[in-house]
């Protein structure tokens, strides 16, 4: 018979925990008053001064309305779900593959994602006959159809789920081969490569309500599966036989939760660009604050991923302004840094 | 002080080669010039294989008649037609190196690039990096490119021709829009990167006499927070045409002058590449800026 480890002990305590689960609650609301606080920050914050901004917001006239309500506010809504998608899907990522590191673009959605947008540009630009339905799609569907390619073919290629030293090989494969077609497309259109770079480092720039509204609508659908197969990840950190035993289906299991990564990520990736770390750190930022088990991870993980999006949004809207910096750039100044700061703590504690 | 064995052997050398030993190619007296990399290039005469791996410098020195000494360009040199059979040599960042040794050049030119200038210099063939990215640039590379071909009457000339038409497009057009000042977006593309009154475009459309939405202070291809083209709320927008269709698209962009009453201008490749390059052919460029003004402004 195994011993659970500790990890494991930890979170069946945190499940009975009144006082853990009241200390999640104010954890809860920290983050949410973040969000509203940065949400009222990016209604003032943009190409106008801080004092305009806030004249426009009381009395405002018809182009301030429009900048207001057509961009900032729809802009930064955006930007919070396709977050808190990256978080949700980073967090699922680490509690399927059992592994702190693993992130939403691990099975080569980020690069499917690219190889979409580079044919959708190609499409676009020459009339080749075959291509045609990827010039149709535009570069948001593009992208999705890429990144949900990728998967299937990451799958395929792994046989299924059943093995996840193999699914992640697979991944990384498939990642490597479709980023070497991409730029061996890219080679024949280097007039492409600005709108690609635009795409690969991220930008939130032209979210609009329909965008938010998309984004918003697939976050609720992901969320829904994620907290109800969440006890299924609890029972996988015991190990796939224990988890079996346990009376778990893993094949579906698996299925439905790579499902859910995929569309969240091919959302977040379709409207936004590749935006790194934020998937990365996002549950990491959950677990440092607080012990959870899986259904408060894939609940704190969206939380945090969107405020952390929202943020990265507004500093590159306010550093240069009234240019901008890449949003993806920012993330992974703040994501790197701390996980910089993650590393050097836990060297200096051991 | 006294001379050793050596470097009495060169001082012969040196003399006799003055004293008409030389063959008829290095007749002409040897150049010595400071590219824009800050490195000085020693040149025997004016060199009579050339690869340029710029479009605009290939253009110039055609326009300088001398398009029979290029040997090759970069695969995006396609004016005038001649040099489309000529061997392609990549471009300025993936240039071909071994075509280029292959081919012999006396000359590379090329705009300021470290790596490929580097490494040509290590296989010992001459570079001469030239900056092209302003307006004046396009006089003083002009200017530079006749003295290194030999032409230098014919550079002045080049120049004076450019100087002229480029002066009496601004004054047309300014007449045209009867001291209205159209305020002007130039897009160069849908990050959005926006073309700024320093830019190459930018000063081009300063001579139309319109005012750039985009302050000299922002540099001179900024990436733009879409919001400050909406609150700018431009007259006419230059735009990419697969571009142009969705502009109201983009979040309260609807709401722009240019785009609710249809002032865009786009252009067809061939004519884009007279605009962006700041060649010869900068007056042809300067002059379809000018026909789409004349057409949608208010």
């Amino acid at each position: 018979m195994s011993v659970p480890r500790p990890e494991v002990a930890e979170l069946i305590a945190v499940r009975g925990g009144s006082a853990a689960s009241a200390r999640f609650r104010l954890w809860l609301t920290a983050w949410i008053a973040v969000t509203l606080l940065l949400t009222g920050g990016s209604l003032i914050v943009g190409t106008s001064s801080i004092e305009t901004s806030l004249g426009w917001l009381l009395s405002p006239d018809a182009q301030s309305s429009v900048v207001l309500w057509q961009i900032r506010l729809p802009r930064t809504v955006g930007a919070w779900f396709a977050g808190a998608l990256l978080g949700l899907a980073g967090g699922i990522a680490q509690g399927v593959f059992r592994n702190p590191l693993a992130e939403p673009y691990l099975l080569g959605t980020a690069s499917g994602a690219a190889l979409g947008v580079t044919l959708s540009l190609l499409a676009a630009d020459t009339a080749i006959g075959g291509l045609a339905w990827a010039g149709q799609l535009g570069l948001t569907g593009a992208a999705c159809v890429g990144a949900c390619a990728a998967i299937l073919l990451t799958i395929m290629l792994s046989r299924g789920v059943l093995e996840t030293a193999g699914l992640l090989l697979s991944g990384i494969v498939i990642a490597f081969l479709m980023s070497a077609l991409t730029s061996l497309l890219l080679l024949t259109r280097p007039e492409m490569w600005r709108v690609m770079q635009v795409f690969l480092l991220g930008s939130t720039g032209f979210i609009g309500w329909s965008s938010a509204l998309l984004l918003g609508i697939v976050f609720l659908v992901c969320l829904v599966p994620s907290t109800l197969f969440a006890r299924g990840l609890d029972a996988l950190t015991l190990g796939d036989d224990t988890a079996q035993s346990l009376g778990l289906s893993l094949p579906w299991l698996r299925l439905t939760l790579l499902g859910v990564v995929t569309l969240a990520t091919a959302a977040a990736v379709g409207q936004i660009g590749i935006v790194g770390f934020v998937g990365l750190v996002a549950p990491h930022l959950v677990r440092q604050t607080l012990k959870v088990n899986h259904r408060q991870l894939l609940i704190g993980a969206p939380l945090c991923g969107g405020a952390l999006l929202q943020g990265a949004d507004l500093l590159s809207r306010w550093i240069i302004r009234p240019a901008e910096l890449p949003v993806g750039a920012v993330t992974a100044c703040i994501g790197g840094v701390y996980l910089v700061v993650l590393l050097w703590r836990r060297n200096r504690d051991a | 002080m006294p001379l050793d064995l050596a470097q009495c052997l060169g001082l012969a050398v040196c003399l006799g080669t003055l004293l008409g030993l030389c063959p008829a190619a290095c007749r002409a007296a040897p150049l010595q010039l400071r590219d824009d990399l800050g490195r000085e290039v020693r040149l025997a005469g004016p060199p009579q294989r050339i690869i340029s791996l710029l479009p605009s410098l290939t253009e110039t020195v055609c326009a300088l008649g001398a398009c029979d000494r290029l040997v090759a360009t970069d695969r995006f040199s396609d004016f005038p037609a001649a040099v489309a059979a000529l061997p392609k040599a990549g471009g300025l960042d993936d240039a071909e190196v071994e075509l280029i040794v292959g081919l012999k050049p006396d000359l590379v030119l090329l705009s300021r690039s470290q790596r490929i200038t580097d490494r040509l210099g290590e296989l010992g063939i001459a570079a001469f990096a030239l900056n092209s990215a302003r307006y004046a640039d396009i006089a003083r590379d002009v200017t530079l490119l006749g003295t290194i071909l030999g032409v230098p009457d014919r550079a002045a000339a080049l120049n004076e021709n450019i100087q002229t038409a480029v002066q009496a497009i601004g004054t047309q057009a300014r007449e045209h829009a009867h001291g209205r000042s159209a305020s002007v977006y130039f897009e160069v593309d849908r990050a959005p990167y926006a073309a700024g009154p320093s830019s190459f475009i930018g000063e081009l459309l300063t001579r139309l006499g319109t005012h750039n939405i985009v302050t000299a202070d922002l540099g001179e291809f900024p990436k733009l927070n879409p919001e400050y083209v909406v609150r700018h709320d431009p007259d006419v927008i230059f735009i990419a045409a697969a571009d142009a269709a969705h502009l109201a698209d983009r979040p309260g962009w609807s709401e722009i002058r240019a785009v609710k009453e249809r002032r865009l201008c786009s252009f067809a490749r061939d004519v884009d590449d007279m605009i962006v390059r700041p060649g010869p052919r900068v007056p042809a460029g300067m002059q379809a800026l000018a026909d789409c003004l004349a057409r949608v402004s208010p």
